[in-house]
């Protein structure tokens, strides 16, 4: 460790304990000196995260491995308490759920002569969750493809029919625009010409960038035949939807990202150095 | 002073951009270190002299906003916070200003996540919009938390048909049947609106895919900027209106004090984000055209050569 590295580190113990101590005389209530340890804590990880954007640095890398270690401790607790416990255990053992104080929730098929308990059904995930942990066995390994497949089959499922519904066959359906939108004639057309987003030029305009957009842009994608003469141009005017669509979306992401920086900035100036309200 | 402020942070960002701009016309690079800097600079200053500006909503906000307000008082709207913090500096103040909104109206709020974070997140909405706007509203009868369900889109699939089954209590384990709120629901569609707030997944596309089109329930949002571009094509016809970005959170910010001048000293999380997010954006912007100037320059140089 250089002398430099040594002198850094001791001007970052001492400036935490600093903003530690102000913290804590500024805050009132029986937590005072908690919350400002939270707060001087948080103020600090974030700074050791920003301290990237100069090279990298072994704060950077403690906030980081803090950060991925912490996640995978609350993911792996969430998993536990959230699926077992809140989804399996009511529907397996009452007893088990008022271990666990949570409400029971049983139930089954009651066929007159015989009652069929809903919980026998919940054995076969409970089966196939421990068959998923084979993986961690190196010989038996193989046996975690069969909850894997499981897995994989039931939301392919799942999930094929909504998407094919919603992002398939109902976004065809709105493709399908007027391209006149309430025409009453030139007159009228002329006489309400707005630039409003809700205004009847702007809407007929917007219907027609969609109708040219999808048009386009599906023949753009379209290779069976040489983009050249009027099917080529139109490939083009394709391209140029697609890079505005991109640009548009790129766009939005800054805005984001400039969101999450004003959010952590605000945190600094106001719940740490407290200078903003 | 404000102005004063303005004035200097005009000339310290417009000088130094300037000074970019000369230095590349000479043709010497710019350290990637002098990008952060202006944009922490450029993000920092507004924010410190907290410059805000008036916004006028956009038909895709308005629309949301018009939903909320023409439904008679009294509507079970169902609202979930599909979010965690990260997200919570574009996320949470929309799902603060749609649920003052909702409250305001006199309607029953439902909330519940599908995110396990979204449940500390609705705490914040909680303290800084229900207890400290709503006081009088009265847990049970006028919102009710339902909590946190593990189970993404199979959460989905279950509430679409019975809530009861994947909510057997609220987030108190009072039990469903004791709640006055939830009299009458069986499923998603005995809700007049759904909103969800969020920007991963599971989230919006997916309370559409899941509720909104296989149920015909009117279904809203309000979502991170990344996504927003993806949920668009949704609106009209699937979504009834959609908030994306703290720019459509800030024009919700604004109609809504407006139009309710009980609120009009409300605190606007998102507002005060427009000012950084404008001086931020021209300063991309520069940038983008400095970049430029450095390729010709560059290119010219090694034409000549």
């Amino acid at each position: 460790m250089s002398r430099a590295s040594i002198v850094v580190l001791v001007l970052v113990c001492v400036a935490f304990a600093a903003s530690w101590v102000v913290r804590a005389g500024a805050n009132e209530g029986d937590a005072a000196v908690r919350d400002a340890f939270l707060v001087t804590l948080a103020a600090f990880l974030t700074l050791a995260i920003f301290s990237f954007m100069y090279r990298d640095n072994p704060y950077y890398k403690f906030a980081e491995h803090l950060f991925v270690g912490v996640s995978a401790a609350y993911w792996m607790c969430m998993g536990f308490w959230s699926t077992i416990v809140g989804n399996l255990v009511p529907r397996i053992s009452e007893s088990l759920s008022d271990f666990f104080q949570v409400p029971y929730s049983g139930g089954g098929l009651d066929f007159g002569l015989f009652y069929f308990s809903y919980r026998y059904f919940y054995l076969i995930p409970i089966i196939l969750g421990i068959l998923l942990l084979m993986r961690l066995v190196p010989k038996a390994g193989w046996i975690s493809r069969w909850p894997l497949a499981f897995i994989v089959g039931t939301f392919a499922g799942l999930n094929l029919v909504r998407y094919l519904q919603s992002d398939f066959i109902i976004q065809i359906s709105a493709s399908f625009v007027p391209l006149f939108v309430d025409w009453h004639g030139f007159g009228h057309f002329f006489s309400g010409l707005s630039l409003a987003a809700n205004g009847q030029f702007v809407a007929m305009l917007s219907n027609l960038v969609v109708f040219l957009g999808v048009i386009c842009g599906l023949i753009y994608f379209f290779f069976s035949k040489e983009h050249v003469g009027w099917f080529g141009g139109a490939s083009r005017l394709g391209i140029w939807i697609l890079m505005i669509t991109f640009g548009a979306s790129f766009g939005y992401t800054v805005m984001g990202r400039i969101s999450l920086l004003v959010g952590r900035l605000t945190f600094l100036f106001g719940d740490w150095l407290g200078i903003i309200g | 002073m404000g102005n004063i402020g303005v004035i200097l942070m005009l000339v310290l960002i417009g000088g130094g951009l300037l000074w970019l701009f000369i230095r590349a016309l000479r043709g010497r690079e710019v350290d990637r270190r002098v990008v952060f800097a202006f944009i922490l600079v450029s993000v920092a200053l507004p924010l410190l002299l907290t410059i805000t500006f008036e916004m006028k909503p956009t038909p895709v906000v308005e629309a949301l906003y018009d939903r909320i307000d023409s439904l008679p008082s009294g509507s079970r709207i169902l609202i979930s916070f599909d979010f965690d913090p990260p997200m919570a500096p574009e996320v949470q103040p929309m799902a603060d200003v749609i649920t003052r909104h909702v409250l305001a109206k006199g309607h029953k709020a439902i909330f519940m996540t599908l995110w396990a974070t979204g449940q500390s997140q609705f705490n914040v909405t909680l303290q800084d919009v229900i207890r400290a706007d709503f006081p009088e509203k009265v847990e049970g009868v006028d919102w009710v938390n339902l909590g946190y369900k593990a189970g993404n889109e199979g959460v989905l699939n279950v509430i679409r048909t019975d809530f009861k089954k994947m909510f057997p209590t609220d987030v108190n384990t009072i039990p469903w049947d004791s709640i006055p709120i939830l009299r009458g629901i069986r499923s998603c569609s005995d809700f007049e609106l759904v909103i969800s707030v969020g920007g991963g997944k599971p989230g919006v596309k997916e309370w559409v895919l899941f509720v909104g089109d296989p149920t015909g329930v009117p279904t809203a949002g309000g979502v991170a900027a990344v996504v927003a571009p993806m949920l668009y094509p949704y609106y009209p016809r699937q979504m009834c209106g959609i908030l994306g970005g703290i720019k459509a959170a800030a024009e919700y910010e604004d109609h809504f004090r407006k139009n309710y001048p009980v609120f009009s000293d409300m605190k606007t999380p998102a507002l005060v984000m427009m000012g950084p997010q404008t001086v931020a954006h021209v300063v991309i912007l520069a940038f983008i055209v400095i970049g430029n100037v450095l390729f010709f320059v560059a290119r010219r140089k090694e034409v000549r050569r």
